[in-house]
This record gives C-alpha cells, sequence and structure tokens, in this order.
C-alpha cells in the first residue's frame, strides 16, 4: 500500500512540467563529463561541466554585474521591437499602398547581416549601451512584424462586414475585431523576437563594448578562460528562457481565450 | 400583412403564376429600382448583378434562392450598404441607401462570433458599435438568448457550445439593436441536415414573434419554400430574376408541410428553373 503510495508520488514528479527538462538536461551534463573523460578533451577545447559550476559558483557577483547591462539592451531592445513592429505591421496590413512600399524593403533589409554591421553602431554612438539596443533591435523587429501583419490579414472579412453594418467606425472595428484576433500571431513573434533580442545584444556586446555578458565572453575566449566563456554561455541561455517565460505568462493573461489554452479554461471552470 | 394575397382554395394555381401579383402594400420595407452592380477588375468590367425591380414589404418573409456566383451576396451587402449599387436606388424603410445605415442585422453562413467574447457579450457587439446605451440592451439580449433557447448559456465561450447553438447567437446578435430588416446569407449551410431543419422551424417561429422582415439567401430549394412567404428565383451570373413566386402555404408552418401538394409542386416549379439553366449547385 504504502509502496503505491510512494510509486505514484514518483510519477507524479515525473509528469510535472518542469521536471523532464530538468532530468533532460542532467543527462546531457553526464554525457558532457563523460565524453571528456572518455576521449580525453583537453580543458582549452571543451571544459569539464564541473569546473562551469566552480566558475559560476566563485565568480557569481561578478557575472551578476555583467549579466546586468546585457540584459537592460534586451529588453530595451525588446521593447523598441514590439513598440515599433506592431504599428508598421498595422499600416502594412491596413494599407496595400503602404505594403508594397515597405514590405519588399523589409524583407530586404533583413537579409543584410545584422553582425556584419554592428561595427557601424559602434562607429555612430560608441561604446555604450545604444549600439547593444540597436542590434537587439534589429534583430527582434522583424519577427513581430512578420507574425503581426499575418495576424492583421487574416481576419474574416465577413466579420469586418459585420461590425461595419452596425455603424462601427474604422477605428471601432480595429479595436474590436482586427486588434483582438491579431493578438495570438502577435505573441508568437514576441516570442521568437524576445530570444533573438538575447542574441543581438551580445552580437552588440561582441563588436564593441567594455561590459555585459558578451564582452566576458569575447575576454576569455581571448585568454582561453572556457570554463568562464560557458558560464557566461550558461547565464545567457537562463535569461533568454527567463524573458521568454515572462512573455508567455503575459500572453495568458492577455489571450485566455486561444485555442492553446482552452484545455485550462476547462479544468478552471 | 399582406391582405392582397390570402391564396383560397378557389384559386389553385396563384402559387404557379410566374411573376407574383403580391402588389407593394405601401408600408415600407425594402425597394429595389433599377439596382445593378458591375465590378472593375483588370480584365475589365465584370457585371455581376442586372438590373432589379422588386420590393419587399414590411414583416414579410423574402428569399432569394439562386446558383452559386449569381450575386445574392452583392445584393445583401448592398442593401446593408456596406457596398454601393452600380445604377439604381435601394429604399430602406423609404430612406434611400447609401452609407452603411444600421437598421440591419446579418447572419451569415458562419456564426462569426468574436471567440474572446462571452456569448452574451458577442450578442452585445452591435450595441457597442453603435454606442447605444449597454444597460439599457442588457436585458433585451437575454431575453433574444431566451428566445433562441440559449438561456444560461450567456457566460460560455463560443466555442464551448454547437454550431446549431453558434448561429443561434448570431441571430441573437442580428436582433439586439431592434432593426427593422435581418439579411441572412445561407444562414444554415454549414449545419448538418437534422439541426438544419429544426433551424428552419425555429426561424419561422423567430421572425413570427419579432415580425420582423426577413431577406434570406439559400441554395436550398425545399428550405426556401418552407420559410418564404415569397420566393425570388434568380438566374445564373450576371444574376437577374427569373420568377417571383408566392407561397400561399398557411402559418404556422411545421415539417409536415414538406409533404403538402402545393409545396412539392412549388419546389419542382423552382428547379425546373435551374435545369433548363444547366446549373444547379
Amino acid at each position: 500500500m504504502a509502496e503505491a503510495k510512494v510509486e505514484s508520488m514518483v510519477t507524479k514528479a515525473l509528469n510535472a512540467a518542469w521536471v523532464r527538462p530538468f532530468l533532460f538536461l542532467i543527462f546531457i551534463v553526464v554525457a558532457w563529463d563523460f565524453a571528456i573523460r572518455i576521449f580525453k578533451i583537453p580543458a582549452y577545447q571543451i571544459p569539464a561541466p564541473a569546473d562551469v559550476v566552480a566558475v559560476l559558483f566563485n565568480d557569481w557577483p561578478e557575472l551578476l554585474r555583467q549579466a546586468w547591462p546585457t540584459t537592460y539592451a534586451t529588453i530595451l531592445g525588446f521593447l523598441l521591437s514590439a513598440a515599433f513592429g506592431i504599428p508598421v505591421a498595422m499600416l502594412i496590413a491596413g494599407s496595400r499602398t503602404i505594403e508594397s512600399y515597405i514590405y519588399p524593403l523589409l524583407v530586404f533589409s533583413q537579409s543584410v547581416p545584422k553582425v556584419a554591421i554592428a561595427p557601424l553602431f559602434v562607429v555612430w554612438f560608441g561604446f555604450g549601451i545604444i549600439p547593444k539596443v540597436i542590434a537587439a533591435f534589429l534583430l527582434g523587429f522583424f519577427p513581430v512584424v512578420v507574425s503581426a501583419v499575418q495576424g492583421f490579414k487574416s481576419v474574416d472579412l465577413d466579420m469586418i462586414d459585420l461590425a461595419r453594418a452596425m455603424q462601427g467606425s474604422r477605428f471601432q472595428v480595429f479595436c474590436a475585431v482586427n486588434l483582438p484576433h491579431a493578438m495570438p500571431a502577435i505573441f508568437s513573434g514576441l516570442k521568437v523576437s524576445v530570444t533573438l533580442a538575447v542574441v543581438g545584444a551580445v552580437v552588440g556586446e561582441f563588436v564593441g563594448s567594455n561590459s555585459g555578458l558578451g564582452y566576458v565572453m569575447q575576454r576569455s575566449i581571448g585568454t582561453f578562460d572556457l570554463p568562464t566563456m560557458f558560464a557566461a554561455l550558461v547565464i545567457l541561455a537562463l535569461l533568454g528562457v527567463i524573458l521568454f517565460w515572462i512573455v508567455d505568462r503575459i500572453e495568458r493573461l492577455v489571450i485566455p481565450w486561444h485555442v492553446s489554452r482552452r484545455e485550462e479554461i476547462v479544468f478552471a471552470s | 400583412m399582406q391582405p392582397v394575397t390570402k391564396v383560397t382554395a378557389d384559386q389553385p394555381g396563384a402559387h404557379l403564376r410566374l411573376v407574383s401579383d403580391r402588389t407593394d402594400t405601401g408600408k415600407p420595407g425594402i425597394k429595389l429600382k433599377g439596382v445593378s452592380k458591375t465590378y472593375r477588375s483588370r480584365d475589365g468590367d465584370v457585371p455581376s448583378l442586372q438590373p432589379l425591380d422588386f420590393h419587399i414589404n414590411q414583416g414579410e418573409f423574402f428569399v432569394v434562392v439562386g446558383p452559386s456566383g449569381c450575386g445574392k451576396s452583392t445584393l445583401l451587402k448592398m442593401i446593408s450598404g456596406l457596398l454601393p449599387p452600380s445604377t439604381g436606388e435601394i429604399l430602406v424603410e423609404g430612406e434611400q441607401v447609401t452609407k452603411p445605415h444600421g437598421n440591419v442585422g446579418i447572419v451569415f453562413q458562419n456564426a462569426l462570433l468574436l471567440p474572446w467574447r462571452s456569448i452574451l457579450s458577442n450578442v452585445m457587439l452591435p450595441i457597442d458599435m453603435k454606442r447605444l446605451p449597454r444597460a439599457k440592451y442588457l436585458a433585451r439580449a437575454q431575453q433574444l438568448l431566451k428566445l433562441v433557447g440559449l438561456e444560461g448559456f450567456e457566460k460560455k465561450l463560443p466555442w464551448q457550445l454547437s454550431g446549431g447553438m453558434q448561429q443561434r447567437a448570431s441571430i441573437c446578435r442580428a436582433l439586439v439593436h431592434d432593426p427593422k430588416i435581418m439579411l441572412m446569407d445561407e444562414p444554415f449551410g454549414a449545419l448538418d441536415a437534422m439541426t438544419r431543419e429544426r433551424m428552419n422551424v425555429e426561424l419561422s417561429r423567430i421572425q413570427r414573434e419579432t415580425g420582423k422582415t426577413v431577406l434570406l439567401i439559400t441554395h436550398s430549394i425545399p428550405e426556401a419554400v418552407f420559410l418564404a412567404d415569397r420566393v425570388l428565383v434568380m438566374t445564373e451570373r450576371p444574376g437577374a430574376i427569373a420568377a417571383i413566386y408566392d407561397v400561399p402555404l398557411p402559418r404556422p408552418r411545421s415539417l409536415d408541410v414538406m409533404a403538402d401538394p402545393i409545396f412539392t409542386e412549388l419546389v419542382q416549379r423552382i428547379r425546373k428553373h435551374f435545369f433548363t439553366q444547366g446549373a444547379l449547385d
């Protein structure tokens, strides 16, 4: 009896959403450690997990201090890409003329490698936070626009006719129909955007900065201090996960009615 | 409502007259004078509707049947003021239509309920759009939901309801601002055959209880005859009037009416229009 109870608790714990990726992570770390031991990979090529953990443990005040500018630049860049991306998408979806002028250029600009032009921002704006924010913004901007345009355009035209036949003004119809309808698409764009913004901020730090996790990585590679570099990577990944999670939480609050959330509503009611 | 054509036993062939002799009662309803529509496209002008002249009396149940693409939906959009006619004029309640006038309730083939609004809130959409006092119409919305048998579903989200129930809610939405006219574009086309029959009986009842003027578009000839006071048969594109038939069946009608000789005769008669045209889809 007691055994069965323990067993059910174990299965319950196994089924918790966060446990599975965590277990997989442990598996990867163990495999990593074994691979280094078995193939005798030297520490200057790949550090052992224990060394990385040691750095994380010993240098965490310094790493945390360096994580702050990166986080700051990421969030600023992400907010900018949302603040510009959504209105631009509205314009593109709202007017054929604007779409024909802007959209092809937008796609074209997206093919320009941001890493290659990032040094330009350093030339223009110096070694401060601005080049990082711009790099984060440029990487995060495009997915927001593409998803939001698709969201705004996929409204059922009969629905618009219906609302207009009730003498709704263009603005009223937009707020009551188009905008809520586009929300799920906008959020999927924002989720892609927030993770890309992290990449953008790090790219900005690579090319010219004296602070941030990108700068830490750049510096530690120069001195073959791979454990530190990997520690910075771990923190970067964590940063991406946390920001993604925050956007996901906001999405749940804003569009609880969406198809992907239906199961939860049924359970809640 | 229509004292002119109460067809009785001494006029057995009245419903087979090609053009209804039901005269304009003079009461405001819908009136079309030489209304046509031509779409501009890259390949030149595409005529969608040939000039149409007909009237729909107040409180009448008027059904339009026709093959796909004969411009039925264009007609509906023009009457609601969403689309200007190329020629002619449309009068709704005696006033010429130039822009959306809000005096119509529209029901489409899909219920088109907003998934983020509750059923009650969906029904209230026209009130929000027209900026009418919410408090005043809330009771009416609840009353309408009761009328269509959706009492107790006010707080549900649309996806929690079946297709038939969703369509009932969209009928409530079309009625909540108390328009004189209801425009319905194949309202039950997406429902299964059994639900569809039941909805037809319900719609008949709702129309009688609310006294609205209804213009309904359908592909189904039996449905048209079952619901209508008059049936307008349209030709293929560009659409024109092939015939207007009276339906002299008494109301209220139950599904048994479909076995009535007048019903079957009329259905056959209308079907012939499409077979001689060679298109029925």
